[in-house]
């Protein structure tokens, strides 16, 4: 996290658009291209925020730091930013897709797991604490989740949304987002562990 | 003993309360069940294990890319610089 050095007591502090891209472009770019995974528009969300900031700058009231400001304004629009991915016209295609992918997980009567796509042990999971890897193996299995699902994990597992605020900007139901919740980590871990072995 | 009978040898439905229980408190109901699943059922084990790493290296990559920034390139920030201070004169 940003440690502000300029905060004041009171809480208030002096804010100085022109310092911005100087103290914060790089944080907010990292900030956006972790939760989107697209670079440029992760770019543009940057400038973004900071025109929409420089427009509210008179309503800024010190209550936060400004870069808990600047990074909620830009929270906001990633948060628009899923919600359009998972409303579009793909929408119903791409869940319907992931949907019959798992479908083979159990046994359809007595909802065991079917013998080859049972979680199996790895054995190197502190390895995988430290791994580069990591990472690119979980974007590139988060980008095969649709849309809908990806945002939902996002909010919940990355940002720690509390469930009610994910369900009213996403549009879903708490039932909805418990079976999302299930199936995108459902999908996800068989995606890590193809890509583990 | 019939009704728990679905949560026992379904694990479709272990699963989705290992997830649930990783964000909400499981009513009691739901947690003795998924007990006496996880004791008979050691894929489930292994799913819940695994589950949980994953939440773990997800925060994990999230609070490292904030010690690690990402570089924007140098023209895109001077450009922006740019656009910021055009904005202010703009306003004065």
């Amino acid at each position: 996290m940003l440690i502000d050095k300029n905060k004041s007591a009171s809480g208030n502090e002096h804010i100085d658009p022109r310092q911005w891209v100087k103290k914060y472009a790089d944080y907010l770019y990292t900030y956006a291209v972790t939760r989107i995974n697209d670079e440029e528009q992760a770019r543009d969300l940057v400038q973004e925020t900071f025109l929409a900031a420089l427009e509210k700058v008179k309503n800024f009231e010190g209550r936060s730091s400004e870069s808990t400001w600047l990074t909620a304004i830009l929270k906001n629009k990633i948060i628009d930013i899923y919600r359009k991915k998972s409303s579009g016209l793909l929408k119903k295609t791409d869940v319907a897709d992931a949907e019959t992918a798992q479908k083979d997980f159990f046994d359809p009567d007595d909802g065991h797991w079917n013998e080859e796509f049972r979680p199996r042990e790895i054995g190197v999971e502190e390895d995988l604490l430290v791994s580069a890897e990591f990472s690119i193996i979980f974007q590139k299995c988060m980008e095969k989740l649709p849309a809908l699902w990806s945002s939902v994990f996002a909010m919940k597992h990355m940002d720690e949304e509390l469930t009610e605020n994910i369900c009213e900007a996403l549009k879903i139901t708490p039932s909805n987002f418990w079976v999302i919740i299930h199936r995108a980590k459902l999908n996800l871990r068989a995606c890590l562990q193809k890509n583990w072995i | 003993m019939n009704s728990l009978k679905g949560i026992i040898y379904n694990c479709r439905q272990a699963t989705f309360l290992i997830e649930k229980k990783q964000i909400k408190k499981l009513t009691f109901r739901e947690n003795v069940e998924l007990r006496i699943h996880l004791t008979g059922c050691s894929v489930c084990r292994v799913f819940q294990k695994q589950s949980i790493l994953i939440n773990r290296l997800v925060k994990n990559l999230i609070h490292d890319s904030h010690n690690k920034d990402r570089k924007l390139d140098d023209n895109f920030k001077k450009n922006l610089q740019d656009k910021i201070e055009d904005e202010l004169n703009k306003n004065k």
